[in-house]
């Protein structure tokens, strides 16, 4: 009897441990891998209202910051793949090429206002970006008015409009380093984060620049395509470069040898608690200064200026727009799967539901003819991105970082700024290690 | 007895699952995936030694990584097996308040890895700022930031397994020594170390081990800063395998070599001490 007992036991335990394996949930046609894990819990009730309104079943998993590319490699590899996912440019496009869908002929894609900037190859459109967003100098105007009310402030510049080049852009900040006790600031840039996993704005930003002024003079071609096909950089702009840097370390909220533990977020935090009048990022940041606790910028003090670096002309140079972020679709998944995709993403970005979460909870500036002039974000920095874009008066620049070799380049480049700031490396070492990292990279 | 043998498989087949599916597979597929190049792990195409090959030749970090690897290997065995030891001792003697010591000394080790890492980083970084350093200003820093946060987790772990090693040894052949004249160190030299080698095994494999896998606290401390020369074996071979296209195969033909590595060292360490062991 006792035998009995314990045998049956064991077999129980045994079912109840594979029992938690074996529940079958209902299975979602559409599956999400998110990239922006600032917005997980936004997508997280699209799925859910979309579910409500179309019946349709949609699986969102984000992926934790900076590891996006880590999942999505082992989330496509299982038998329930992410159905959409997300390359960050052709250079991503590149090593996922075997996964994307040809959606030339979807709606999403002509929904595009500009179709030059889908990625595409041969004949075919492999991913659509679904977002425009845009980075220069954030600037506190309410310390700018402070400093230009200043008695004794320097009188070559007296205001935010007459800072159209490099070179005034030093004078004034020059002046307000001397004048920083006055202001009540630590310094008049935030901390230049170089700490590892956070020099991306210095690495793929700020290096945009001066390579977007290289070869924006390619014949025949854009700066993206040439950048692309370049096997080596000469770097001709390698002095603005370490011009503009050596303006945020010198004059930084932070002395320089201390950069090397800085966070974005410490930079953010710096802006937003007025130790610091300028930083430099993008629209995005929005969200991370108003969430930081005891803010005291005021909203409508949050303005953006282009990222000069002292080339000739740059008075007509506008802030820097693009897209990092694409959506593909997931070619080996059934055709029912694929289908259900293109209609989710359909449905995101021309339903009256999904329209008003796009830009009021997301807060994204598309670039779809779906939306309305007066369907637009409100938050002050999206607002200077649509400033920049209908100014004819400038001209933007585009994202060219796209077309950097690789991860690791910028990993490099990162570390180089970052022994230099360190003082363990001289500025032609930094050189020398863009340039060469470049060609070793892109083979 | 003759009913467990006859049930043996209903009570080995769960174990025997989990292994296989978490180590066997994974292991078998890992050697597998060394000679071939893929982008996930489902579309690899066989291309023999390359991957090994191209490990010396294209990417030249693992050397570098492998030989700050050992340096800091050979360093802290030596220190948490000393201090682990020397505590031991201090604290299997008959004095007030041992079992409140043993607590503490144990307790860091309840703490992650990452969680250790970032702990340090804002103490070692606290002191630095005072000179206008921070722990990414050298990489010797990182180098000793890593020692010390090693030891600080390993002591009190090892503190214990000594600690037992030495409550096993009988009391009377510590007084025999005594009655033969044996001073405190003659002791401690020729009968306490001998007795308590099985100890001494165990811990040197263990701090062998942790110290070559090292992984967490090098990511959270340093992450490999500055310019790569603080990174271990681990995580060169994590950012190798994710953070390069590419270079998935090399990231796994990394770890064969690397899983070779330690297991003979770590089998020659076993062998040696083994020797050394004696019965009570």
């Amino acid at each position: 009897m006792k035998r009995i007992i314990s045998l049956i036991l064991t077999v129980l335990t045994v079912v109840a441990l594979f029992t938690g394996c074996g529940k079958k949930k209902q299975n979602a046609l559409v599956y999400f891998l998110n990239f922006k894990p600032e917005s997980a819990a936004v997508y997280e009730e699209l799925a859910k209202k979309y579910e409500q309104e179309k019946g349709v079943k949609v699986k969102v998993v984000t992926a934790a910051a900076n590891t996006y590319e880590q999942t999505l490699k082992s989330e496509i590899a299982k038998t329930e793949a992410p159905t959409i996912f997300q390359v960050n440019g052709p250079i991503g496009y590149n090593s996922w090429k075997d996964y994307c869908l040809d959606i030339k002929d979807s709606k999403i894609y002509s929904y595009l206002s500009d179709k030059s900037l889908a990625i595409k190859s041969g004949d075919g459109v492999y991913a659509v970006p679904y977002v425009v967003e845009g980075y220069g100098i954030i600037y506190n105007n309410a310390i700018m008015d402070k400093y230009f009310a200043l008695p004794n402030r320097q009188q070559k510049v007296g205001s935010m409009e007459e800072i159209k080049n490099f070179a005034t852009l030093k004078i004034v900040v020059d002046d307000m380093t001397k004048n920083k006790e006055k202001l009540g600031i630590d310094g008049v840039f935030a901390s230049t984060s170089l700490s590892s996993g956070e020099d991306w704005r210095f690495t793929t930003h700020l290096l945009n620049i001066p390579l977007y002024y290289e070869y924006k003079s390619a014949q025949d071609k854009d700066a993206t395509t040439a950048l692309l096909e370049s096997k080596e950089i000469d770097f001709k702009y390698e002095q603005n470069y370490k011009k503009i840097f050596d303006l945020y370390i010198e004059n930084s909220a932070t002395k320089k040898t201390l950069l090397g533990s800085k966070s974005v977020a410490d930079s953010m935090a710096e802006f937003a608690l007025s130790k610091a009048a300028m930083v430099q990022n993008g629209n995005w940041a929005w969200s991370q200064i108003s969430g930081v606790k005891g803010n005291t910028v005021d909203e409508k003090d949050i303005k953006m200026l282009p990222i000069y670096i002292g080339v000739d002309g740059e008075e007509k140079q506008g802030i820097c727009i693009g897209t990092e972020n694409y959506f593909a679709i997931n070619k080996n998944v059934s055709e029912e799967k694929r289908k259900a995709s293109l209609d989710f993403l359909d449905w995101l970005f021309s339903s009256e539901t999904g329209k008003r979460e796009v830009t009021q909870k997301l807060g994204f500036i598309t670039p779809f003819n779906t939306f309305k002039e007066s369907e637009t974000s409100n938050d002050p920095l999206a607002k200077e991105i649509i400033r920049y874009l209908n100014d004819d008066e400038k001209t933007v620049i585009p994202w060219i970082f796209t077309a950097f070799p690789s991860e690791n380049f910028k990993k490099e480049t990162g570390s180089a700024l970052l022994d230099y700031v360190q003082g363990t490396k001289t500025w032609k070492e930094v050189r020398q290690t863009v340039v060469e990292k470049w060609k070793s990279e892109r083979k | 007895m003759k009913s467990l043998k006859r049930y043996s498989v209903v009570f080995v087949m769960p174990t025997l699952i989990a292994f296989i599916i978490a180590f066997a597979v994974p292991f078998v597929l890992g050697l597998f995936l060394s000679f071939t190049e893929f982008r996930t792990v489902s579309d690899a195409q066989f291309v023999g030694f390359s991957n090994y090959i191209r490990i010396f030749t294209q990417d030249k970090t693992f050397l570098n990584s492998l030989w700050f690897t050992v340096k800091f290997a050979v360093i802290s065995v030596v220190t948490i097996n000393l201090f682990a030891f020397v505590l031991a001792i201090m604290l299997t003697r008959d004095v007030f308040g041992t079992r409140l010591f043993r607590t503490v000394f144990f307790m860091p080790n309840l703490i992650g890895g990452i969680v250790l890492g970032y702990i340090w980083q804002l103490i070692i970084n606290g002191v630095l700022f005072n000179f206008g350093y921070s722990i990414t200003t050298n990489a010797s820093y990182g180098f000793w930031g890593l020692v010390i946060l090693m030891n600080w987790q390993m002591i009190g772990y090892m503190m214990i397994i000594y600690i037992a090693g030495l409550s096993n040894i009988p009391t009377d052949i510590i007084e025999a020594s005594k009655v033969d004249g044996a001073g405190w160190f003659t002791t401690l030299f020729r009968v306490t170390i001998p007795s308590c080698m099985p100890s001494i095994t165990i811990c040197l494999f263990l701090t062998i081990t942790n110290s070559f896998k090292l992984f967490d606290q090098n990511l959270a401390l340093t992450a490999g800063a500055p310019g790569g020369r603080t990174r271990m074996v681990a995580l060169d071979i994590y950012e190798t395998f994710y953070g390069r296209i590419g270079f998935e195969g090399i990231g796994q033909a990394k770890s064969v070599i690397f899983f070779l590595l330690v297991a003979v060292i770590s089998l020659t360490q076993l062998i040696l001490t083994r020797r050394k062991e004696v019965e009570i």
